[in-house]
């Protein structure tokens, strides 16, 4: 089976974002694999290791930095990569095409995994983008994977946590949930020997991509700011609980 | 004239068998509504009659009843195909719905078909220019987003928009997709929505999430008792679901759930920045915490500095008494 994981390379969730130049981002900060898509990695190799004859494919669009987090996957388990290296962002129609189109070059791909979502666009789309160009099934947010027979049972999960159960017959887009499983973080050894594996560049501008017609563009960034000023409630655990209730009535007006 | 789709969502099955419309849904039509259109709401297997004093009172102008064979009303992709095809027949020039767990898997396989813009998550939409803002970095910035190209989509967090009532009269259209199926997936089983659980994190007016002051599994029952009392949902920091304490599906935070609610009660959360990343947008945020220098005290709009298990039960003792 061929498995390619689609893997982003993003801002550490814990960095500060400085805005500049109104559309982009000082990208002088720590950029690190897209942590749902850890869990698309985790779920590949694990059935790699399960299955036997298959390889795990960790493919990207990005930056050359981006090659870092390629090492990462690489050093989770995967068997080699694919860098698509562009200077610019795009956006997940984009996106998806360039890695269809990567993918065909490459191989056939049995499953493709991805995160349910990155961190930093919040796009929620790609893993249904790439399906429709495949012309593959697809289902998001997936909590339970089993392969069996050439279908993928899935459990999706949905608010408040209650699943469905799908099937779905390979190839099919998967897009990895939390709760998919807990991923394993590479020892010293893996990471060492991830250094012997290949990671492939490609230029975007060698795939030949048609612009799309339809686009998404950020014409506009702006920080969150905070303009919350704190108050503080003061008195004993009564008085303080009477002050709430006082202020979901009449402030809020969330309850009557 | 443009025609604007708009996709209405429903609360789960009440006991009597009666549909409700999701609250935020009216805000998404009060949202849409603008000089020179037409809004279409496209509603599946409902009952439409009961559907439709509600549906006029906030303005919509053609309801469009889409008919699904019943084994396939909850296949997502009989679901979107269904949609796709009546928002063609209907020649909509754009589509706008929440972005709800419906919401998060209808519109983007309607999208990706289409090979349409989407747009998910947005907290404002301006559909005569078909810009919208979302947040992105984790919810560290706020990004207009301009569309280009036909029929773009929209989902937007439930909440947000605050419905206003503009009376207009409907006429019911029909799109029959009862011969529609597929080979690609099939619905093993749908997760029935249980009452007795939380309520949708996502949706609710208000929510009460604890953290790691909670100290335990057990104290969760002390929110979900005040959570009752206030008819708001329980949340928890990541630290509290690593913990064990409650289920992933509760997590609020960068790779938890966005949330928006009126009023966000943080119980013994410290307010780390991935934290604030899923719950920034809500309306007004009550912080219960001991440590006075916990980052959430000052970054909130009332602050207790106190054992939030000594808090809570006073609470949760006053609402039983209103």
């Amino acid at each position: 089976m061929q498995i390619y994981v689609c893997v982003k390379h993003v801002p550490d969730s814990a960095a500060s974002i400085t805005i500049i130049d109104d559309t982009g981002i000082d990208k002088n900060i720590t950029f690190l694999l897209n942590p749902f898509d850890e869990h698309a990695l985790t779920e590949a190799v694990k059935i790699r290791d399960r299955i036997g004859t298959s390889e795990v494919i960790a493919i990207c669009l990005g930056s050359k930095d981006a090659q870092t987090t390629l090492q990462s996957a690489l050093a989770m388990g995967a068997d080699r990569g694919i860098l698509i290296q562009s200077g610019e962002n795009h956006d997940s129609i984009f996106t998806a095409k360039a890695l269809k189109i990567a993918i065909d070059q490459d191989g056939a791909a049995d499953l493709i995994l991805t995160g349910k979502e990155s961190i930093d666009a919040e796009g929620m789309q790609t893993m249904f983008r790439l399906g429709a160009l495949f012309d593959f099934p697809v289902a998001n947010n997936i909590v339970k994977l089993d392969i069996e027979d050439g279908y993928a049972i899935v459990d999706h999960e949905r608010a408040g946590g209650i699943i469905n159960t799908y099937k779905m017959p390979l190839p099919c887009v998967i897009g990895a949930g939390k709760s998919l499983n807990i991923p394993k973080y590479p020892t010293f050894r893996d990471v060492v020997q991830a250094r012997k594996k290949v990671i492939k560049t490609i230029a975007l501008t060698d795939l030949n991509i048609k612009k799309p017609s339809a686009s998404m563009k950020i014409t506009k960034l702006e920080s969150l700011q905070q303009t919350r000023e704190a108050k503080e409630i003061k008195g004993t655990a009564v008085q303080a609980a009477e002050q709430i209730v006082q202020i979901l009535k009449q402030e809020a007006k969330v309850i009557s | 004239m443009k025609n604007i789709g708009i996709i209405i969502e429903f609360e789960p099955e009440h006991k009597s068998g009666k549909k409700k419309i999701k609250p935020g849904c009216f805000g998404v039509i009060t949202l849409a509504r603008q000089d020179n259109t037409e809004l279409f709401a496209f509603a599946i297997n409902s009952d439409i009659k009961a559907l439709k004093p509600d549906l006029e009172a906030y303005g919509i102008t053609n309801i469009v009843d889409v008919v699904l064979e019943p084994e396939y009303q909850n296949n997502p992709v009989v679901r979107a195909k269904a949609m796709i095809k009546a928002v063609l027949k209907f020649h909509i020039n754009a589509i706008i719905g929440l972005s709800t767990s419906m919401g998060k898997d209808l519109l983007p396989r309607m999208a990706a078909q289409l090979d349409v813009p989407l747009v998910m998550n947005c907290i404002n939409v301006d559909l005569e220019n078909n810009l919208a803002k979302t947040s992105q970095y984790s919810g560290k910035a706020i990004a207009t987003v301009k569309t280009t190209g036909d029929i773009p989509i929209f989902g937007v967090r439930p909440n947000l928009v605050e419905p206003i009532n503009a009376q207009a009269t409907a006429r019911i259209l029909t799109f029959d997709g009862v011969d529609l199926v597929t080979k690609k997936l099939n619905v093993l089983k749908t997760g029935e929505n249980d009452k007795s659980t939380n309520i949708n994190l996502a949706e609710a007016d208000i929510i009460i999430a604890g953290g790691r002051g909670i100290k335990n599994k057990d104290n969760f029952t002390i929110l979900s008792q005040c959570a009752e009392k206030l008819n708001a949902a329980v949340g928890a920091s990541r630290v509290a679901v690593d913990e064990g304490w409650v289920p992933y599906s509760m997590q609020v935070g960068q790779t938890g759930e966005k949330v928006s609610p009126k009023v966000y009660i943080a119980c013994g959360i410290s307010g780390s920045i991935q934290h604030f990343a899923g719950m920034k947008t809500s309306g007004m945020v009550i912080a219960i915490n001991k440590d006075e220098n916990a980052p959430i005290i000052s970054n909130c709009d009332y602050y207790v500095k106190a054992d939030v298990l000594k808090i809570i039960p006073e609470l949760t003792k006053l609402l039983n008494n209103e």
